[in-house]
């Protein structure tokens, strides 16, 4: 994970083939393929934010779901109690209100390091999902909250009202590029922190915390504003998946899912940048597929793990990666 | 002038009087030498006064200002850093990140989360430079981790340098190196110590390395200092040479 190596051409162009691929990708297949897509894009945003803890700092966090859920519920929230449906107002309430929990959460969190720490962030998690479960009279319970269609732009994109099917259309369109501009602006954001003199600190608190300790990078505070910005990523990504699913529950609360984000961005390769994110898409689709596939599905995704952790332990992007070269080298057949 | 100057430095572990009541003075601009058999306090004395533990009781005065309750990040800011004696990189990173790591924190500039740090060309020039000094240029790209024992102890002492300290602390610079290494090592230790005008405390065993590179050593017994003097006193000293020099075999 060099911060060293500037982008390549190779690079940048792989890049804008890729960019025009997802622009392209509504008018191709079919909307229900599109919708999924966005399901994995908001995921990636979430992974990106987790992986800045967990690749670039050093610390497992298994209680992420408490910020994704954060954001959900915070855009429940400003429906319900200030009947605004604007997707700005849901992103910056999604926004503050993560990062507000994670500043609280990550306070107490970074005392710690290791298992202290992963066990420390899934019990407060699991903190957050009790109180969604047992307030009811706010948190809809089990029933969840529900969160219409949202308007977009300050309210320049809206659904046509009436149409019948207007809504996955929408979804599919108009929503499927709005989250497709947040997760390249995400992209873009996280690449520079993690770029930044910030970002080589966190990786040097990763390396070794002591000798960290005496370059004069402030250990504890580094990796508080670190825990802070994971947390406001994934609170974003739980604002933009709400709409897509229309309902928030406490399971999206529940340390299951924070299991899910260590399973995707493993999936992935958590020592590469761009790991999560491929993590995320991959696994969106594996788990839609296993899901419908047979009842068994978490035992499947649970064979995938083991041969995962087995077979590719640096992950897709990092077994990619680390093959990649070799199989240039071979010659032609 | 003493730049530093500890007052009865104690530290205990359980029952063992780790550092006992030491009182240790290091003059502006000298390059000392602190030596002792395994166990006598040395390692224990400098992560004290560089904050790695906290002292049990005692005084540690950095230019006349008691820093004893000073945090590590406080004491680097007034000027006091350390290499290790088992060497601290950061592995993943690159030779030049490393340096240039210290060179971020030394400018405060780590908080910056917006700007690349490769756009920095102040701090990557500064850098390089430095890997120059110490003979590391060659190894800017490659991972600390990939780097040999010798370059290792090198870039450990080079990023405790470009924190631009004035007072450094060496902890064994030449240990786990081939004796053929070690000379070479303690020569461009000592030259860009000497020519950035650093006080330089070493902790070391080798004692050719010890008499040929400073002027002015200190031995320590059993957690309290032994004597204290130039080579040729320290090699005349009886109870030096019957509790350590005798033991290590030097003549």
């Amino acid at each position: 994970m060099s911060v060293s190596a500037p982008l390549s051409r190779g690079t940048l162009i792989g890049i804008a083939v890729v960019i025009v691929i997802l622009l392209a990708l509504p008018f191709v297949v079919e909307p229900y393929q599109t919708v999924l897509l966005s399901y994995g894009l908001v995921f990636a945003i979430a992974a990106l934010g987790f992986n800045l803890l967990l690749g670039y700092t050093g610390l497992l966090s298994f209680g992420h779901s408490a910020y994704f859920g954060t954001g959900a519920y915070a855009v429940a929230f400003i429906v319900k109690y200030l009947k605004i449906e604007s997707m700005e107002a849901f992103v910056v309430g999604g926004i503050l209100a993560s990062a507000v929990v994670a500043a609280v959460f990550g306070f107490v969190c970074v005392r710690y390091t290791r298992i202290f720490f992963g066990i420390l962030t899934l019990a407060l998690s699991q903190v957050l999902w009790s109180l969604a479960f047992k307030f009811f009279w706010v948190t809809g319970g089990t029933d969840g909250l529900r969160v219409p269609t949202p308007t977009l732009l300050g309210g320049a994109v809206r659904m046509p009202a009436g149409a019948a099917g207007d809504k996955q259309d929408f979804l599919s369109h108009r929503y499927y590029y709005y989250v497709l501009a947040l997760f390249l602006i995400c992209v873009a954001v996280m690449w520079v922190i993690v770029h930044s003199p910030f970002g080589k600190a966190l990786q040097a608190i990763r390396d070794n915390e002591t000798r960290a300790e005496f370059v004069g990078v402030q250990v504890r505070h580094y990796r508080w504003v670190a825990f802070l910005i994971s947390g406001a990523f994934t609170g974003l990504a739980g604002a933009l998946w709400v709409p897509l699913n229309g309902l928030t529950t406490p399971d999206i609360l529940h340390w299951q899912f924070s299991g899910e984000m260590v399973f995707f961005t493993v999936l992935g390769g958590f020592q590469t940048f761009l790991g999560p994110v491929v993590g995320a898409i991959v696994f969106n689709y594996l788990k839609t597929f296993a899901v419908g596939y047979t009842v068994y599905w978490q035992m499947l995704l649970g064979v995938v793990l083991v041969v995962l952790v087995l077979v590719l332990p640096s992950g897709i992007v990092g077994t990619v990666n680390r093959l990649g070269p070799r199989l240039r080298r071979e010659p032609a057949a | 002038m003493s730049i530093l100057r500890t007052e009865k430095l104690t530290k205990y572990f359980g029952d063992t009087h780790a550092v006992d009541h030491v009182n240790f003075t290091v003059a502006e601009g000298e390059v000392l030498a602190l030596i002792g058999s395994n166990g006598a306090g040395k390692t224990t004395l400098v992560n004290l006064i560089s904050g790695l533990i906290p002292a049990d009781s005692g005084a540690i005065l950095f230019q006349d200002a008691d820093i004893t309750s000073a945090s590590v990040h406080e004491k680097i800011e007034l000027g006091i850093a350390r290499s290790f004696q088992l060497v601290n990189l950061f592995d993943q990173l690159t030779t030049v990140d490393n340096v240039a790591l210290a060179l971020f924190s030394r400018d405060g500039k780590t908080r910056k989360l917006l700007a690349l740090a490769d756009s920095d060309a102040a701090v990557r020039d500064e850098a390089l430079a430095i890997l120059k000094q110490f003979g590391l240029d060659g190894r800017a790209r490659t991972m600390a981790g990939g780097l040999s024992q010798g370059e290792r102890k090198l870039l450990d002492v080079a990023v405790a340098y470009a924190l631009r300290p004035k007072l450094l602390f060496l902890d064994e610079p030449t240990s786990g190196v081939s004796t053929r290494e070690k000379a070479p090592i303690m020569d461009i230790i000592s030259s860009v110590v000497r020519s950035g005008g650093i006080t330089a405390v070493i902790i070391e065993h080798d004692m050719d390395v010890v008499f040929t590179y400073c002027p002015r050593i200190v031995a320590m017994h059993q957690g309290a200092i032994l004597a204290d003097g130039t080579p040729d006193q320290i090699r005349n000293n009886e109870q030096v040479t019957a509790n350590l020099l005798g033991t290590q075999g030097h003549s």
